[in-house]
């Protein structure tokens, strides 16, 4: 689950890292009232940012300066009333602007070559980590973490050199660095991003500067956020399609495609390789959709929802390999799910394993079109949607 | 022989008193499996499987008492990496993790306690592994359905589940049996790679080809590829990529099955494995037709 910038910043702050002295407003005059707070601390500028969760958003005029409360509430207002790649801006991030001197990268993640927290850093930062990847690969540098202990000292202070960091700067960043995978454990996040970590100015510090996290992203881990219910309450439902909304608390694994055959499939490695094959056979998927193990006759019925609820669907192809899925379950959900559709299209049902045989007899007596293999299955969904689509 | 399962697999199963665990465990005994001992906190000294099988609260006991070597996890995603964990420190050397939705920062911890402990861990979010046989003389852990199974000389290795039954049904329909089929798991983070497995594959005399069932995300498959090229140059190998069509940055079922920017893509997993000499499937039917174009021979 990704969460917006202002929480990430949250997550930071808790953990007794140096952010921005920042707040969210969701309206024009929230933002003029921040804006007119943090003016009154001596801030010369201050920075409007969209809390959108996708990429690009300065490009998409996003992010913007104000130097004064009112050109903040307009600044807001305007940033307020963007659509940025499909997601309308519900929210604004108002941050001091700071005199940035040079841009850190720095990052710790879940890396599944080394099979541990990998942190990562760059004295390349502000830029994309892949471009510096793809640019020069030696301006990296990395260490796995501890997998008990997290960032032991030693390998922040490798990090740090490795940057090029000395003196005051070195220090901060070694904190800052044992803080990102200190909260990467303990909030159980695949990604703790900070980019850039900026050095800006700091008078009454020996060295004259310091180090704050200027932007962050963090993705957290759906499979623990039962366990961090304050953090799953960070959920961004608005921007969260309402049919995605119900496959996830129907558990099922949904994704929605731009095609025009419906998948319903047990596993995920099936459901990728029935795309495959849909798209092999001159089809276009609709969809991604593994209806998981076990699955009973209601789940299938909801998952038949979820896939008619697209309007671009013009066939259905399931097809299910029963292993601890039963496929007279799934054909009695199919049954149950047909008599309650207010929409019908033609399907063609491949089921095969555990049950097939008592499967095969509902489905005949139902008078559902079926396919032995799933290149077959495949191939007929792809005429069924074809002829659909003609009428 | 094979890999990793055989008839000297004593098994204990953690998690045997659960829905899952218990039907599994029927199911794995059926086939031929030497199950030994259950373990359930707080259950011990009562009798699992129909009153044939004894649990114990602890995987140390289970070991101490029936001599377990292998263990299959069924135990609920909160606590299935403890119980990992429980199993290398017990002196279990192969583990089986079978559960679903493990927190990630938990898999870190446990498999540096596997591999402290020297033990390997298959999994987790895996199907498990089969060693099929006639007339009960097989073995099985975990919950690939028996019936896909003929016995053979081809090693299957795959990271998904009913993706590998569709594969094995229809190498068992073309009359091709194997050797061991293994579900290495769909996660990031997993005990036993593809790599590993082809390693394991090599070593095991009664296995004349391989098939390798990837899918997008990591790169897990083109360094077994850099490896098989290198090292099984005497074996047909044959593989499947799943998810040629999914698009960029979605994550497809499989928490490790994302294509991120450039990196995971089936394509580049394809290209790598035609480098190493893999002839690899359009369709999971293809595979045993490949098989033979590969070199291989049904004895």
């Amino acid at each position: 689950m990704k969460i917006h910038e202002a929480e990430a910043r949250e997550l930071l702050g808790r953990a007794g890292l140096p952010v921005p002295d920042a707040d969210v407003a969701t309206t024009a005059t929230g933002a003029r009232a921040i804006a007119a707070r943090l003016f009154a601390t001596g801030v010369p500028q201050v920075v409007i940012k969209a809390q959108v969760l996708v990429g690009g958003r300065g490009k998409a005029g996003g992010v913007k300066l104000a130097s004064n409360a009112i050109e903040a509430e307009s600044t807001a207002a305007a940033i307020l009333a963007l659509t940025i790649k499909d997601l309308p801006v519900r929210r604004v991030l108002v941050a001091p602007a700071s005199t940035i001197i040079r841009e850190i990268y720095l990052a710790a993640l879940i890396d599944r070559t080394t099979r541990g927290v990998l942190v990562m850093a760059s004295a390349a930062g502000g830029m994309e980590i892949e471009e510096v990847a793809a640019k020069d690969p030696t301006a990296i540098v990395r260490e796995v973490a501890h997998p008990h202990g997290g960032l032991l000292p030693f390998q922040a202070r490798r990090l740090g050199f490795g940057i090029g960091l000395r003196g005051e700067l070195l220090k901060q960043f070694c904190v800052i660095a044992a803080g990102l995978v200190k909260i990467a454990r303990e909030s159980d996040a695949d990604l703790v991003e900070v980019n850039p970590l900026a050095v800006v100015p700091a008078p009454e510090l020996p060295g004259g500067e310091r180090l704050i996290c200027l932007d962050a992203k963090v993705t957290l881990d759906d499979s623990a956020l039962d366990r961090h219910p304050d953090l799953a309450a960070w959920r961004d439902a608005d921007s969260e399609d309402p049919i995605d909304r119900e496959a996830r608390e129907q558990g099922i694994s949904y994704i929605r495609l731009d095609g025009s055959i419906g998948c319903m499939v047990n596993g995920a490695g099936l459901a990728m390789t029935t795309l495959d094959l849909v798209t092999r056979a001159g089809g276009t998927p609709a969809n991604f959709l593994d209806i998981g193990g076990g699955a009973r006759a209601d789940k299938v019925a909801a998952a038949m929802r979820i896939i008619l609820a697209d309007a671009g669907v013009k066939a259905i192809l399931v097809n299910i390999f029963g292993g601890i899925t039963r496929g007279d379950e799934v054909a009695k959900g199919l049954i149950e799910a047909r008599a309650q559709q207010e929409r019908t299209v033609p399907m063609v049902v491949r089921i095969v394993g555990t049950n097939a045989a008592e499967a095969a007899v509902l489905l005949r007596e139902g008078g559902f079109e079926t396919a032995a293999s799933l290149d077959e299955a495949a191939e007929k969904a792809v005429a069924l949607a074809a002829a659909g689509g003609d009428k | 022989m094979s890999i990793l399962v055989d008839q000297h697999t004593r098994l204990v199963v953690q998690g045997l008193t659960g829905r899952e665990g218990g039907f599994h465990a029927g199911q794995m005994a059926a086939y031929g499996t030497k199950i030994v001992a259950g373990v359930t906190p707080g259950r011990g000294g009562e009798l699992g499987l129909d009153g044939t099988v004894p649990v114990f609260d602890t995987v140390r006991e289970a070991v101490e008492k029936t001599g377990a070597n292998t263990s299959c996890i069924f135990v609920p995603a909160a606590g299935a990496a403890d119980a990992i964990a429980e199993a290398a420190a017990s002196g279990i050397k192969t583990i089986f993790c079978i559960t679903e939705g493990i927190p990630v920062h938990d898999m870190v911890g446990a498999l540096a306690i596997v591999q402290q402990h020297g033990a390997r861990l298959i999994g987790p979010n895996c199907p498990g592994a089969t060693t099929p046989g006639v007339n009960g003389l097989g073995a099985k852990i975990g919950i690939i359905p028996a019936s896909i199974h003929l016995p053979g000389d081809v090693g299957v290795v795959s990271r998904s589940g009913t993706l590998t039954y569709e594969a094995v049904q229809s190498m068992t329909d073309a009359g091709i049996g194997q050797s061991t089929c293994l579900g290495i798991g769909g996660d990031p983070i997993i005990g036993t790679t593809f790599r590993d497995a082809l390693e394991l594959f090599a070593a095991d005399s009664a296995t004349r080809a391989l098939v390798l069932i990837g899918e997008i995300g990591g790169s897990a498959e083109e360094e077994a590829a850099a490896w098989a090229g290198e090292h099984l140059k005497h074996l047909p190998r044959v593989a499947f990529i799943a998810g040629r069509a999914a698009p960029e940055g979605r994550r497809m079922g499989h928490a490790g099955a994302i294509v991120s920017g450039a990196s995971g893509r089936a394509i580049d997993k394809i290209a790598a494995l035609e480098a190493a000499g893999f002839k690899v499937a359009a369709s999971p039917t293809e595979l045993p037709r490949l098989l033979i174009e590969a070199g291989y021979t049904k004895r």
